[in-house]
Protein backbone atom coordinates (compact mmCIF):
# COMPACT_ATOMS: atom_id res chain seq x y z
CA UNK A 1 0.00 0.00 0.00
CA UNK A 2 3.09 2.30 0.68
CA UNK A 3 2.68 3.28 -3.24
CA UNK A 4 -0.60 5.05 -2.36
CA UNK A 5 2.03 7.64 -0.38
CA UNK A 6 3.93 8.08 -3.49
CA UNK A 7 2.86 10.70 -6.23
CA UNK A 8 0.34 8.69 -8.68
CA UNK A 9 2.18 8.50 -12.04
CA UNK A 10 0.33 8.83 -14.94
CA UNK A 11 -0.60 5.28 -15.96
CA UNK A 12 -2.71 5.26 -12.45
CA UNK A 13 -4.41 8.80 -12.66
CA UNK A 14 -5.15 8.39 -16.54
CA UNK A 15 -6.98 5.34 -15.98
CA UNK A 16 -8.64 6.69 -12.90
CA UNK A 17 -9.74 9.75 -15.01
CA UNK A 18 -11.30 7.82 -17.60
CA UNK A 19 -12.94 5.62 -14.73
CA UNK A 20 -14.29 8.93 -13.07
CA UNK A 21 -15.59 9.83 -16.92
CA UNK A 22 -17.29 6.18 -17.28
CA UNK A 23 -19.17 6.97 -13.70
CA UNK A 24 -20.21 9.71 -15.13
CA UNK A 25 -21.63 8.81 -17.96
CA UNK A 26 -23.21 5.54 -16.49
CA UNK A 27 -24.98 7.99 -13.98
CA UNK A 28 -26.74 9.42 -17.00
CA UNK A 29 -24.73 12.87 -16.58
CA UNK A 30 -21.14 14.08 -18.81
CA UNK A 31 -17.69 15.33 -16.99
CA UNK A 32 -17.19 18.71 -17.17
CA UNK A 33 -15.69 21.04 -14.57
CA UNK A 34 -16.06 24.56 -16.20
CA UNK A 35 -20.02 24.44 -16.34
CA UNK A 36 -20.05 24.53 -12.57
CA UNK A 37 -18.76 28.46 -13.31
CA UNK A 38 -21.46 29.04 -15.32
CA UNK A 39 -23.50 27.50 -12.18
CA UNK A 40 -22.39 29.74 -10.06
CA UNK A 41 -23.05 32.66 -11.61
CA UNK A 42 -26.53 31.48 -12.11
CA UNK A 43 -27.19 31.16 -8.46
CA UNK A 44 -25.44 34.36 -8.04
CA UNK A 45 -28.38 36.21 -9.61
CA UNK A 46 -26.51 36.85 -13.60
CA UNK A 47 -29.97 35.74 -14.92
CA UNK A 48 -31.53 39.28 -14.65
CA UNK A 49 -28.17 40.44 -16.59
CA UNK A 50 -27.85 38.01 -19.38
CA UNK A 51 -29.98 35.72 -20.93
CA UNK A 52 -26.61 33.06 -20.82
CA UNK A 53 -27.43 32.48 -17.50
CA UNK A 54 -31.27 31.58 -17.49
CA UNK A 55 -31.74 27.86 -17.03
CA UNK A 56 -32.37 25.80 -14.18
CA UNK A 57 -29.34 25.85 -12.02
CA UNK A 58 -31.15 22.61 -9.98
CA UNK A 59 -30.88 20.56 -12.71
CA UNK A 60 -26.59 21.35 -12.04
CA UNK A 61 -26.70 20.47 -8.51
CA UNK A 62 -24.83 17.18 -8.98
CA UNK A 63 -22.09 19.00 -10.80
CA UNK A 64 -21.80 21.06 -7.62
CA UNK A 65 -21.99 18.35 -5.57
CA UNK A 66 -18.35 16.61 -7.58
CA UNK A 67 -16.87 20.04 -7.19
CA UNK A 68 -17.50 19.52 -3.23
CA UNK A 69 -15.89 16.20 -3.36
CA UNK A 70 -13.55 17.84 -5.26
CA UNK A 71 -12.37 20.27 -2.39
CA UNK A 72 -12.67 17.37 0.22
CA UNK A 73 -10.37 14.54 -2.07
CA UNK A 74 -7.92 17.73 -2.18
CA UNK A 75 -8.18 17.45 1.62
CA UNK A 76 -8.15 14.08 1.56
CA UNK A 77 -5.08 13.34 -0.82
CA UNK A 78 -2.86 16.30 0.58
CA UNK A 79 -3.31 15.27 4.96
CA UNK A 80 -4.05 12.08 4.66
CA UNK A 81 -2.42 10.08 1.81
CA UNK A 82 0.98 12.41 1.21
CA UNK A 83 4.10 12.81 3.00
CA UNK A 84 6.05 14.57 0.69
CA UNK A 85 4.52 17.49 -1.00
CA UNK A 86 7.54 18.39 -3.32
CA UNK A 87 6.51 17.99 -6.87
CA UNK A 88 9.60 16.13 -8.62
CA UNK A 89 9.74 18.28 -11.96
CA UNK A 90 12.71 18.16 -14.53
CA UNK A 91 15.62 19.44 -13.10
CA UNK A 92 15.98 21.28 -16.39
CA UNK A 93 12.42 23.12 -15.69
CA UNK A 94 13.49 23.46 -11.86
CA UNK A 95 16.49 25.35 -13.42
CA UNK A 96 13.90 27.52 -15.85
CA UNK A 97 11.95 28.39 -12.77
CA UNK A 98 14.87 29.23 -10.76
CA UNK A 99 16.34 31.76 -13.70
CA UNK A 100 12.74 33.43 -13.41
CA UNK A 101 12.48 33.74 -10.04
CA UNK A 102 10.67 30.96 -8.42
CA UNK A 103 13.27 29.24 -6.10
CA UNK A 104 10.52 26.88 -4.59
CA UNK A 105 10.43 24.73 -8.02
CA UNK A 106 11.18 21.07 -7.45
CA UNK A 107 9.95 21.69 -3.19
CA UNK A 108 6.95 22.47 -2.56
CA UNK A 109 3.42 21.21 -4.43
CA UNK A 110 2.46 25.05 -5.81
CA UNK A 111 5.00 27.71 -6.56
CA UNK A 112 5.22 29.40 -2.76
CA UNK A 113 6.20 32.81 -4.55
CA UNK A 114 2.71 32.73 -6.08
CA UNK A 115 0.46 30.88 -4.01
CA UNK A 116 1.92 31.20 0.18
CA UNK A 117 -1.08 32.81 1.72
CA UNK A 118 0.94 35.74 2.74
CA UNK A 119 0.96 35.95 -1.52
CA UNK A 120 -2.94 37.52 -0.76
CA UNK A 121 -1.23 40.94 0.47
CA UNK A 122 1.15 41.54 -2.88
CA UNK A 123 -0.63 43.50 -5.39
CA UNK A 124 1.38 41.49 -8.58
CA UNK A 125 0.38 38.16 -6.97
CA UNK A 126 -3.07 39.49 -6.54
CA UNK A 127 -3.23 40.71 -10.47
CA UNK A 128 -1.58 37.53 -11.74
CA UNK A 129 -4.22 35.48 -10.27
CA UNK A 130 -7.31 37.18 -11.27
CA UNK A 131 -5.88 37.86 -14.75
CA UNK A 132 -5.13 33.61 -14.98
CA UNK A 133 -8.40 33.41 -13.50
CA UNK A 134 -10.47 35.02 -15.33
CA UNK A 135 -8.76 34.24 -18.88
CA UNK A 136 -9.89 30.52 -17.50
CA UNK A 137 -13.60 31.24 -16.75
CA UNK A 138 -13.89 33.31 -20.09
CA UNK A 139 -11.89 31.11 -22.39
CA UNK A 140 -13.34 28.06 -21.17
CA UNK A 141 -17.36 29.35 -21.47
CA UNK A 142 -16.34 30.56 -24.69
CA UNK A 143 -14.53 27.25 -26.38
CA UNK A 144 -17.81 25.76 -24.06
CA UNK A 145 -15.81 23.34 -22.04
CA UNK A 146 -11.87 23.20 -20.49
CA UNK A 147 -9.16 20.69 -19.84
CA UNK A 148 -12.17 17.95 -18.61
CA UNK A 149 -15.07 19.01 -21.32
CA UNK A 150 -12.94 19.06 -24.16
CA UNK A 151 -9.74 16.88 -23.97
CA UNK A 152 -11.27 14.14 -21.82
CA UNK A 153 -15.11 13.87 -22.83
CA UNK A 154 -15.10 16.03 -26.30
CA UNK A 155 -12.09 14.15 -27.42
CA UNK A 156 -13.42 10.53 -25.95
CA UNK A 157 -16.19 10.82 -28.28
CA UNK A 158 -13.67 11.68 -31.44
CA UNK A 159 -15.80 15.89 -31.65
CA UNK A 160 -13.53 17.51 -33.79
CA UNK A 161 -14.54 20.74 -32.36
CA UNK A 162 -12.87 19.50 -28.88
CA UNK A 163 -9.70 18.78 -31.06
CA UNK A 164 -9.69 22.67 -32.01
CA UNK A 165 -10.43 23.61 -28.55
CA UNK A 166 -7.12 21.54 -27.35
CA UNK A 167 -4.97 22.76 -30.10
CA UNK A 168 -5.97 26.00 -29.05
CA UNK A 169 -5.25 25.60 -25.36
CA UNK A 170 -1.98 24.68 -26.26
CA UNK A 171 -1.16 27.49 -28.47
CA UNK A 172 -2.32 29.89 -25.44
CA UNK A 173 -0.55 27.79 -23.13
CA UNK A 174 2.84 27.87 -25.19
CA UNK A 175 2.80 31.30 -26.00
CA UNK A 176 1.67 32.27 -22.02
CA UNK A 177 4.85 30.14 -20.90
CA UNK A 178 7.61 31.08 -24.29
CA UNK A 179 6.60 34.50 -24.70
CA UNK A 180 4.81 35.80 -21.92
CA UNK A 181 6.14 34.32 -18.81
CA UNK A 182 9.66 36.18 -19.34
CA UNK A 183 8.11 39.42 -19.83
CA UNK A 184 5.66 38.95 -16.40
CA UNK A 185 8.23 37.59 -14.14
CA UNK B 1 -28.70 8.61 -2.21
CA UNK B 2 -27.31 9.71 -5.30
CA UNK B 3 -26.00 13.30 -3.98
CA UNK B 4 -23.60 10.72 -2.47
CA UNK B 5 -23.13 8.85 -5.46
CA UNK B 6 -21.82 12.11 -7.14
CA UNK B 7 -19.55 13.43 -3.67
CA UNK B 8 -17.91 9.83 -4.00
CA UNK B 9 -16.83 10.61 -7.81
CA UNK B 10 -15.61 14.47 -6.71
CA UNK B 11 -13.25 13.05 -3.91
CA UNK B 12 -12.32 10.32 -6.18
CA UNK B 13 -11.81 13.14 -9.06
CA UNK B 14 -10.08 15.03 -6.14
CA UNK B 15 -7.59 12.43 -5.00
CA UNK B 16 -6.54 11.72 -8.20
CA UNK B 17 -5.88 15.40 -9.05
CA UNK B 18 -4.10 15.94 -6.50
CA UNK B 19 -2.15 12.89 -6.15
CA UNK B 20 -1.11 12.83 -9.84
CA UNK B 21 -0.21 15.96 -9.35
CA UNK B 22 -2.42 17.24 -12.56
CA UNK B 23 -3.22 20.34 -9.92
CA UNK B 24 0.42 21.44 -9.30
CA UNK B 25 1.29 24.62 -11.40
CA UNK B 26 4.64 23.28 -11.57
CA UNK B 27 3.20 20.05 -14.01
CA UNK B 28 1.58 22.68 -16.20
CA UNK B 29 4.55 24.72 -16.81
CA UNK B 30 6.59 21.62 -17.51
CA UNK B 31 3.99 20.23 -19.63
CA UNK B 32 3.97 23.53 -21.67
CA UNK B 33 7.67 23.24 -21.84
CA UNK B 34 7.56 19.56 -23.23
CA UNK B 35 10.26 18.71 -20.32
CA UNK B 36 8.11 15.73 -19.19
CA UNK B 37 5.87 12.91 -20.14
CA UNK B 38 3.85 12.74 -16.99
CA UNK B 39 0.91 15.38 -17.90
CA UNK B 40 0.71 13.59 -21.49
CA UNK B 41 0.86 10.19 -20.37
CA UNK B 42 -2.00 11.09 -17.63
CA UNK B 43 -4.32 12.97 -20.73
CA UNK B 44 -3.00 10.25 -23.46
CA UNK B 45 -4.47 7.25 -21.02
CA UNK B 46 -7.64 8.83 -19.77
CA UNK B 47 -7.78 9.53 -23.57
CA UNK B 48 -7.36 6.11 -24.80
CA UNK B 49 -9.43 4.04 -22.60
CA UNK B 50 -12.19 6.84 -22.60
CA UNK B 51 -12.28 6.11 -26.55
CA UNK B 52 -13.32 2.86 -25.45
CA UNK B 53 -15.38 3.28 -22.83
CA UNK B 54 -17.45 5.76 -25.72
CA UNK B 55 -17.73 3.77 -28.54
CA UNK B 56 -18.26 0.36 -26.06
CA UNK B 57 -21.75 2.53 -24.70
CA UNK B 58 -22.64 3.57 -28.67
CA UNK B 59 -21.92 0.28 -29.93
CA UNK B 60 -23.88 -2.02 -27.29
CA UNK B 61 -26.24 0.70 -26.29
CA UNK B 62 -25.03 0.45 -22.65
CA UNK B 63 -28.13 2.07 -20.53
CA UNK B 64 -27.30 4.12 -17.57
CA UNK B 65 -27.36 2.71 -13.67
CA UNK B 66 -30.33 3.80 -13.80
CA UNK B 67 -32.11 2.20 -17.27
CA UNK B 68 -31.88 5.59 -19.06
CA UNK B 69 -29.98 5.87 -22.49
CA UNK B 70 -27.14 7.45 -22.12
CA UNK B 71 -26.62 11.08 -24.22
CA UNK B 72 -23.51 12.77 -25.94
CA UNK B 73 -24.10 16.62 -26.37
CA UNK B 74 -22.55 17.30 -29.63
CA UNK B 75 -20.60 20.56 -30.32
CA UNK B 76 -21.77 23.05 -33.21
CA UNK B 77 -19.74 22.59 -35.87
CA UNK B 78 -18.19 26.16 -36.23
CA UNK B 79 -14.74 27.32 -35.85
CA UNK B 80 -14.33 30.45 -34.08
CA UNK B 81 -15.46 29.99 -30.45
CA UNK B 82 -13.21 27.09 -30.46
CA UNK B 83 -9.80 28.56 -31.35
CA UNK B 84 -10.04 31.94 -30.21
CA UNK B 85 -11.74 30.36 -26.87
CA UNK B 86 -9.38 28.04 -26.50
CA UNK B 87 -6.14 30.11 -27.04
CA UNK B 88 -8.18 32.22 -24.07
CA UNK B 89 -8.44 29.38 -22.05
CA UNK B 90 -4.91 28.18 -22.55
CA UNK B 91 -3.28 31.56 -21.75
CA UNK B 92 -5.28 31.59 -18.60
CA UNK B 93 -3.84 27.90 -17.76
CA UNK B 94 -0.70 28.12 -17.72
CA UNK B 95 -0.92 31.44 -15.77
CA UNK B 96 -3.01 30.28 -12.82
CA UNK B 97 -1.83 26.69 -13.49
CA UNK B 98 -5.25 25.71 -12.77
CA UNK B 99 -7.60 24.37 -14.76
CA UNK B 100 -11.75 24.42 -13.64
CA UNK B 101 -11.47 21.23 -11.44
CA UNK B 102 -8.16 21.29 -9.86
CA UNK B 103 -8.50 24.71 -8.73
CA UNK B 104 -11.11 23.19 -6.47
CA UNK B 105 -9.00 20.61 -5.20
CA UNK B 106 -6.69 23.21 -4.31
CA UNK B 107 -8.96 25.02 -1.61
CA UNK B 108 -8.81 21.36 -0.22
CA UNK B 109 -5.21 21.18 0.27
CA UNK B 110 -5.52 24.67 2.28
CA UNK B 111 -3.85 26.62 -0.72
CA UNK B 112 -6.18 30.25 -0.01
CA UNK B 113 -5.07 32.71 -2.84
CA UNK B 114 -6.77 29.99 -5.70
CA UNK B 115 -9.76 31.27 -4.16
CA UNK B 116 -8.75 34.49 -6.20
CA UNK B 117 -8.33 32.14 -9.18
CA UNK B 118 -11.85 30.69 -8.19
CA UNK B 119 -13.60 34.28 -8.23
CA UNK B 120 -12.15 35.39 -10.73
CA UNK B 121 -12.98 32.70 -13.14
CA UNK B 122 -16.62 33.10 -11.98
CA UNK B 123 -16.47 37.13 -12.99
CA UNK B 124 -14.41 36.04 -16.53
CA UNK B 125 -17.22 33.69 -17.03
CA UNK B 126 -20.14 36.03 -15.82
CA UNK B 127 -18.33 38.74 -18.76
CA UNK B 128 -18.53 36.09 -21.11
CA UNK B 129 -22.06 35.92 -20.79
CA UNK B 130 -22.88 39.58 -20.91
CA UNK B 131 -20.44 39.62 -24.23
CA UNK B 132 -22.10 36.26 -25.75
CA UNK B 133 -23.83 37.75 -28.34
CA UNK B 134 -21.11 40.29 -29.61
CA UNK B 135 -18.65 37.44 -30.48
CA UNK B 136 -17.75 35.73 -33.13
CA UNK B 137 -18.79 32.07 -32.59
Amino acid sequence: MNWIFQPWPWYIAGPMIAFIMFLLLMSGKSFGMSANLRTICTICGAGNKANFFNFDWKSQKWNLVVIIGAVIGGYIGSYYLTTDMAVAINPDTINDLNILGFMSAGESYLPDELFDNSSLFKVKNILILSIGGFLVGFGARYAGGCTSGHAISGLSDLQLPSLIAVIGFFIGGLTMIHFLFPLIF
Amino acid sequence: MRTLIYLFIGILFGITMFKSEAASWFRIYEMFKFESFHMYGIIGSALAIGIIVVQMIKRFKIKSFYGEEINFNTKEKTLSRYIIGGIIFGLGWALAGACPGPMFTLIGVGYFPIIIVIISSIIGTFIYGLLRDKLPH
